[in-house]
């Protein structure tokens, strides 16, 4: 396994924000979690990050209790990709890169020929190669995304966390993005592990997927056993049509706006 | 990306080299000009021990102006370092321990320590440290919150504790009613002149540990930059380096303000140019601070010291009156 929850516990102050959790992650899934606002999908992926510590439950990351690494060397097993955020300092897109060699390095983090070759390779496979001498703040969201996944894949993890990485990319944008994981899992094994409002993405990507409501989990699986008519509106308490794709057996969410239901009352 | 290997040493290299370069000119001038006019070419003969031998030179030289030079490198490059290591923890170009209040925090520290009569180390140091750390928890403390310190109240904050410290300090000079008046108030402004070479001894063993300490944690300062939860997912224990780096620097701004009082936006201007100039790698810009901002405030110092027409003023009012326009300055651009 991957990562395995169980009974996990968190709160803020008295606030419980996630219910005793329990899931695993397999080994080299493409593993998605979804849910409404406010659901715990951000705590889920901090704990499971090391950011925030359990108050109570199992979090085992490649059968290891995660309390029981080192910082390094759970830098070395799983990167993390948050959301993007404006960026004040202008880093060239190769310091930033190699910044994920730091794991790796000592405490000044003075970078040999082998982290350099590897950040290169990062690069190259994230397809921003032409970019390293650029600067972080000159380059578009899609660009910027990119070189920070570039970044975790130079610390060399089994595991990559993503937080909604394809907010804020336009279409095509999210859709490399989408690839690009779909590529690394295929190609390097690491198990990718990914919040997203997205559904539809969500649908066309995953191997697994988690429905998170309320702090708890509503409903695991396939995306075609967790994006049901049913499972959804009680999540996210609108109305949504579930019809499949017109790619395949992929199911397609729409949601319903409120015109169109008067419209149907009416008629 | 034919990069050599050790690209960072190589600039490393590079940039403390040619700021040293730069630190050494400001010095030579430190140490040329003031209030007699002995002329550059003597003060250079005196130098390098040649030409006539001229004991009053001497002493203007070395009693007077060489420990003074000396304490505006000290104070210039913990100053810089202060705006530096401000600005990568708090995420801010803005931050500064003077526009925070933690160097007004440390004055009133000192002038309690002054008024009941302590001497200035390890007495006034010590007291001026519970000012900064007092000003420093009360700013960290206003700005928090839910979302860790939010840009514009952290410097709203900030504000407010620097114009809470600054009356403060009024009310405690307005008590004062002896001749240490107008040295509290002119040490106050940021005044360079009032040490001597042992003093600047212990101020110095004070704060090049303190470099050496900050220069160890560079490369974390970097990594804070991407944000503190990237940073703890590349294997950097953020608590323990923020709490190391912010007891640091006010450490060493507090020992600053005690031997020289208030000199202000040093730590603004200073890390701003050098950020232009070799860009946001904080391996590279805490030595190039320590020697960039020595030259910068030694400089000033000269400034100071020449553009009235007699006496002097204090070195504060130099910088005060470069660093303030170009906060409004950056203050506009980063609103975009």
């Amino acid at each position: 396994m991957a990562i395995d929850v169980k009974n996990l516990n968190y709160y803020y102050g008295d606030i419980p924000a996630l219910k005793d959790l329990s899931f695993s992650v397999t080994k080299g899934d493409f593993f998605i979690i979804i849910g409404p606002n406010g659901s715990g999908k951000t705590t889920l992926m901090k704990l499971m990050a090391g950011i925030l510590k359990p108050k109570k439950g199992r979090l085992k990351i490649l059968n290891r209790a995660i309390g029981n690494y080192t910082r390094k060397d759970l830098a070395k097993t799983m990167a993390f990709v948050p959301q993007i955020m404006p960026v004040d300092f202008p880093f060239s897109v190769i310091e930033v890169v190699l910044m994920g060699r730091s794991p790796y390095m000592g405490m000044l983090g003075v970078e040999q020929e082998e982290d350099l070759k590897i950040a290169e390779q990062a690069l190259t496979f994230t397809g921003v190669a032409h970019l390293a001498h650029r600067k972080l703040d000159q380059l578009s969201g899609g660009e910027q995304q990119r070189v920070f996944i570039a970044r975790a894949l130079c610390q060399e993890p089994d595991i990559i966390l993503l937080d909604e990485p394809t907010a804020s990319l336009d279409l095509a944008h999210q859709i490399r993005l989408m690839d690009l994981m779909e590529k690394l899992k295929k190609e390097t094994g690491i198990t990718v592990v990914m919040v997203s409002h997205d559904v539809n993405l969500a649908a066309m990507y995953c191997d697994r997927l988690l429905l998170l409501n309320k702090g708890e989990i509503l409903c695991l699986g396939h995306p075609d056993e967790v994006l049901t008519f049913r499972t959804l509106e009680a999540a996210y308490g609108c109305t949504l049509l579930v019809d499949e794709s017109p790619l395949g057996k992929i199911p397609r969410i729409t949601p319903v706006p409120h015109k169109y239901l008067d419209h149907h009352q009416k008629g | 990306m034919n990069t050599d290997k050790p690209l960072l040493i190589k600039r490393l290299w590079v940039v403390s080299f040619s700021l040293m370069l730069v630190l050494l000119a400001a010095m030579f001038l430190g140490l040329s000009l003031g209030s007699s006019q002995s002329g550059i070419k003597a003060v250079f003969q005196n130098l390098l021990g040649i030409g006539p031998h001229d004991p009053m030179l001497d002493t203007i030289i070395w009693k007077i102006r060489f420990p003074r030079v000396l304490l505006a490198t000290l104070v210039g490059g913990t100053l810089s370092l202060g705006g530096l290591v401000f600005q990568a923890l708090l995420k801010n170009p803005l931050a500064e321990p003077y526009i925070l209040g933690i160097s007004g925090g440390s004055a009133i520290g000192a002038i309690i320590g002054i008024l009941i009569g302590l001497v200035r180390f390890p007495g006034v140091s010590l007291t001026a440290f519970s000012g900064s750390i007092g000003t420093l928890l009360l700013i960290l403390v206003m700005s928090s919150g839910q979302t860790i310190l939010k840009k514009d109240a952290l410097l709203l904050s900030g504000v407010m504790v620097n114009a809470f410290c600054g009356a403060i300090i009024m009310f405690l000079v307005s008590l004062t009613q002896d001749a240490r008046l107008h040295n509290i108030i002119f040490w106050l402004m940021g005044d360079l002149s009032m040490v001597d070479m042992p003093q600047v001894g212990i101020l110095a063993a004070m704060l090049v540990p303190c470099f050496f300490l900050l220069f160890w944690f560079s490369n974390s300062m970097n990594l804070l930059l991407m944000g503190k939860e990237m940073a703890q997912t590349m294997g950097v224990n953020v608590k323990a380096v923020t709490v190391i780096l912010l007891v640091a620097t006010s450490f060493m701004v507090s020992a600053t303000v005690s031997y020289c009082g208030l000199v202000g936006f040093v730590g603004l201007v200073v890390p701003h140019l050098l950020r232009l100039l070799f860009g946001p790698d904080h391996r590279v810009l805490v030595p190039a601070c320590v020697f960039g901002g020595g030259a910068y405030l030694v400089f000033c110092d000269v400034l100071a010291r020449t553009l009235p027409d007699q006496g002097e003023m204090p070195a504060g009012v130099i910088t005060a009156m470069i660093g303030a326009p170009l906060f409004i300055y950056l203050l506009k651009r980063t609103r975009r």
